[in-house]
């Protein structure tokens, strides 16, 4: 393997491993605020002891958040030091207000929530929780606005020196990619939330243990569970897919497996990208849809990827359109399983119905893999961009990092990762085993 | 305008070393000083509310120096590139050792994360001492203002220089018995009763040897990098800094017996270190230890003139809103820990 691949699956293996937690934290938080609002207004011990049980659960998993979080904000500088170097004074200025608007103010606050209940009082210690919600939320902000500069670069002029110089501040925040990706993204960390809440509390009524906090869990989820899911579909999924058609054509037609332009063009539900001989095999298409859902006219023409010359191309086209399809078709069972679960929860009858509690237990992992594909989506189809337009990936590589050194970290941070993974799951069966009742 | 982002940098990375100095001294201290689970937990729960913040320090000050000097973070960062990594995975190591401790009650599972705990933070205090030491006496810098250092080759000073020489090694050392210090008054701030008698013990120890490891240091840097003497003489109201770590350093002995004021010192003297080394090589942010005329400074390191501009105007109150957290979280968490209290 040479260096650039090496820097490459560093990147992307260890982000991927990273968001497996901020998604939950970001959607746990939101849902904690719930939890202190319905015991704030009920005055009902109730709801604090469940509050209590997710911050157990939060805590771990924010402190594996922060603590995969932070090699992050290195690797930029150690493995992208090219890149770093021209765009730096753009988005270093996103990465920064993270750390002074968003860590301090999530990291003080958060102490303060796990450390300081009885001293804080109800109220506050719910605008602690809130203050935590707020942090993580704007944290999460920032980082998107910083990838959404790599996918749509703004406000920016180009230095002597090819440099990349910021010129206009508020353009990089009020990126026109960033307000929908926020909003898709922040929804989904919704769904993995509320998907996991509703599973838990569907184990403690499948077998029979606290299932007063087994209720709360699966009404909360449920609940969260529907909008989330509806949401992330329309509008925010919907916006999200013309910003692609539109600032990235080569990409939604990799994205779709469209290699010939067409007028009424098919949108394809199941099917493999053939790249060399350039068509889609075993297709299961809806006919005109494409068209329908990008420019609302059921005859509206798509560009095809062979309208594009080739140095244009997402370099990778199978894993763009898989991970992509993977998302969707994820998403739509999640509306459905949902609906479903809402349905019979306004009946008053999903707690008894143990099928579909088995299906909302069994669910918990999928939104991850969805958010996940989600961003292999994204980042898959930003090549082969660094920045779109502007800097190839293999421009902003470290150069003088060779393989063998980027190698030996690599494989460092699969051991370290998988050390972690094995000790978050077995924490958080513990907590989930002890349940909410002891504290 | 550059010169104003150097200075905020600096003052950011002194917070960070003070702040979380003391948690890795915590660390360090933990492993000599605490006899029972008990002590133990009194030493995690002392700095329990507060690591992850003051931890938060690095990022902003990794992210403050990003958008300010861009060229700078992008060719240390990749050219120490092994030891960074490095100390990513003790940052990880440390901050689940603290986390995770507590969760289960087992002869097996607590001391076995009180090791890594304090090796993790020994470990920390040591490499962040190896990188100022590599700041101060310079890297190899090519052409393009890049380079890329080993761990170490030979440990001598020459062209084929390394990560680790005697130099930096020494650095190291010296980091190391200041976050001794640290994290040992820090621990005898927060507690009492006997832990808090031998946590005075260790930082005692720690100030014995802080002695002769200043005057060592600061004689063989002046030697090693002529830009501190260049800089000093030219602009003699900078000898401020050395003069803070020196009544620091004595402040820390003579100040009574109470508690604060040592640690405070303690604190001072992490500031007066730094800033001298700071303001000695001001204008250069990275020298180079190959040719005098290479190096980056604050003026070719610099992102441009509008970006830090407008990063003036959210810094300030970002920072002051900041610093309101941290009063308000540390007035929170004031007085001695006690473990009767909830959480973990």
């Amino acid at each position: 393997m040479d260096a650039l691949t090496i820097h490459r699956l560093h990147f992307a293996f260890t982000v991927t491993f990273h968001y497996i937690f901020p998604q939950l934290t970001m959607g746990l938080a939101l849902l904690l605020v719930v939890l202190k609002t319905m015991a704030l207004r009920t005055g009902n011990e109730h709801y604090n002891r469940a509050a209590r049980f997710w911050a157990r659960i939060f805590a771990i998993n924010f402190a594996m958040g922060v603590v995969t979080g932070i090699p992050m904000e290195f690797q930029f500088g150690t493995n992208w030091a090219r890149f770093s170097q021209a765009a730096g004074g753009v988005i270093g200025q996103t990465l920064a207000m993270e750390g002074v608007f968003s860590f301090f103010l999530e990291s003080s606050f958060l102490g303060l929530f796990l450390f300081g209940e009885k001293k804080l009082g109800p109220k506050g210690h719910w605008l602690a929780g809130f203050l935590v919600f707020l942090g993580s939320w704007l944290s999460g902000f920032f980082i998107v606005a910083t990838d959404a500069w790599m996918q749509h670069p703004v406000g920016y002029a180009l230095g002597p020196h090819g440099e990349i110089l910021l010129s206009s501040f508020w353009a990089l925040l009020l990126n026109p990619w960033l307000l929908w990706q926020y909003l898709h993204n922040m929804t989904g960390a919704v769904v993995t939330g509320a998907f996991a809440m509703a599973a838990v509390g569907a184990f403690y009524l499948l077998v029979k243990r606290q299932e007063a906090y087994g209720q709360t869990f699966v009404r909360v989820g449920v609940i969260a569970g529907i909008l989330s899911t509806i949401l992330m579909l329309f509008p925010t999924g919907d916006a999200q897919g013309k910003n692609i058609a539109f600032h990235q054509p080569p990409t939604l037609a990799a994205m779709e497996g469209l290699f010939e332009s067409a007028a009424g063009a098919p949108l394809a539900l199941i099917g493999q990208p053939d790249v060399e001989k350039r068509r889609l095999d075993n297709p299961l298409q809806v006919p005109r849809a494409l068209s329908f859902l990008t420019y609302q006219r059921w005859g509206a023409e798509v560009k095809g990827l062979a309208s594009f010359p080739p140095d244009r191309w997402p370099d990778n086209i199978p894993l763009l359109y898989f991970s992509y399809h993977i998302m969707v078709g994820l998403g739509t069972i999640f509306i459905a399983v949902m609906a479903w679960a809402a349905i019979e929860l306004w009946r008053g009858r999903l707690f008894a119905r143990r099928k579909l509690l088995w299906l909302l237990m069994l669910a918990a992992p999928f939104p991850y893999i969805a958010n996940t594909a989600g961003w292999i989506t994204a980042e898959a189809g930003r090549q082969p961009w660094l920045i779109y337009g502007l800097m190839r990936t293999p421009e902003g590589v470290s150069p003088h990092v060779s393989a063998g050194n980027a190698l030996f970290t690599l494989i460092g941070f699969m051991g370290m990762y998988a050390v972690l993974a094995m000790l978050f799951l077995f924490l958080v069966y513990r907590e989930i085993e002890q349940g909410p009742e002891v504290a | 305008m550059p010169t104003i982002w150097f200075m905020l940098v600096a003052v950011m990375i002194a917070i960070y070393v003070v702040l979380d100095g003391f948690d890795l001294g915590a660390g360090i201290v933990q492993l000599l000083v605490a006899r029972t689970d008990r002590e133990r937990r009194l030493v995690l729960r002392s700095i329990g509310p507060v690591w992850d913040g003051n931890e938060v320090w690095l990022l902003a000050g990794g992210g403050t120096l990003y958008f300010a000097f861009p060229a700078l973070y992008a060719s240390s960062f990749s050219g120490f590139y092994l030891p960074l990594m490095m100390v990513l995975w003790l940052l990880i190591l440390r901050g689940i050792s603290i986390e995770f401790r507590n969760h289960i009650d087992s002869l097996v599972w607590k001391p076995f994360w009180d090791a890594v705990f304090g090796g993790a933070s020994a470990l920390l205090a040591i490499f962040f001492g190896a990188a100022l030491g590599n700041v101060v006496r310079g890297v190899p810098l090519d052409s393009s203002n890049e380079f890329f250092l080993p761990l170490w080759t030979n440990f001598g000073l020459g062209r084929d220089v390394g990560i680790l020489d005697w130099y930096t090694v020494l650095v190291a050392v010296t980091a190391f018995a200041t976050l001794t210090v640290q994290g040992g008054l820090w621990v005898a701030l927060k507690t009492d009763g006997g832990l808090a008698q031998r946590a005075r013990q260790v930082a005692l120890v720690g100030w014995w040897s802080l002695l002769p490891l200043t005057v060592v240091i600061t004689w063989c840097s002046f030697a090693i990098q002529p830009r501190l003497s260049a800089s000093f003489a030219a602009r003699p109201w900078g000898y401020v800094f050395p003069l803070l770590a020196v009544a620091a350093l004595i402040g820390m002995r003579a100040l009574g017996r109470r508690d604060v004021a040592p640690f405070l010192c303690s604190s001072l003297y992490i500031v007066g270190m730094l800033t001298s080394a700071a303001f000695g090589l001001y204008p250069y942010v990275l020298p180079s230890n190959t040719d005098p005329a290479l190096g980056l400074t604050v003026n070719n390191a610099a992102a441009a003139p509008y970006g830090l501009k407008v990063g003036l105007a959210w810094f300030i109150p970002g920072m002051l809103l900041a610093a309101g957290y941290f009063v308000y979280t540390y007035r929170s968490f004031a007085g001695k820990v006690a473990l009767e209290d909830e959480g973990y």
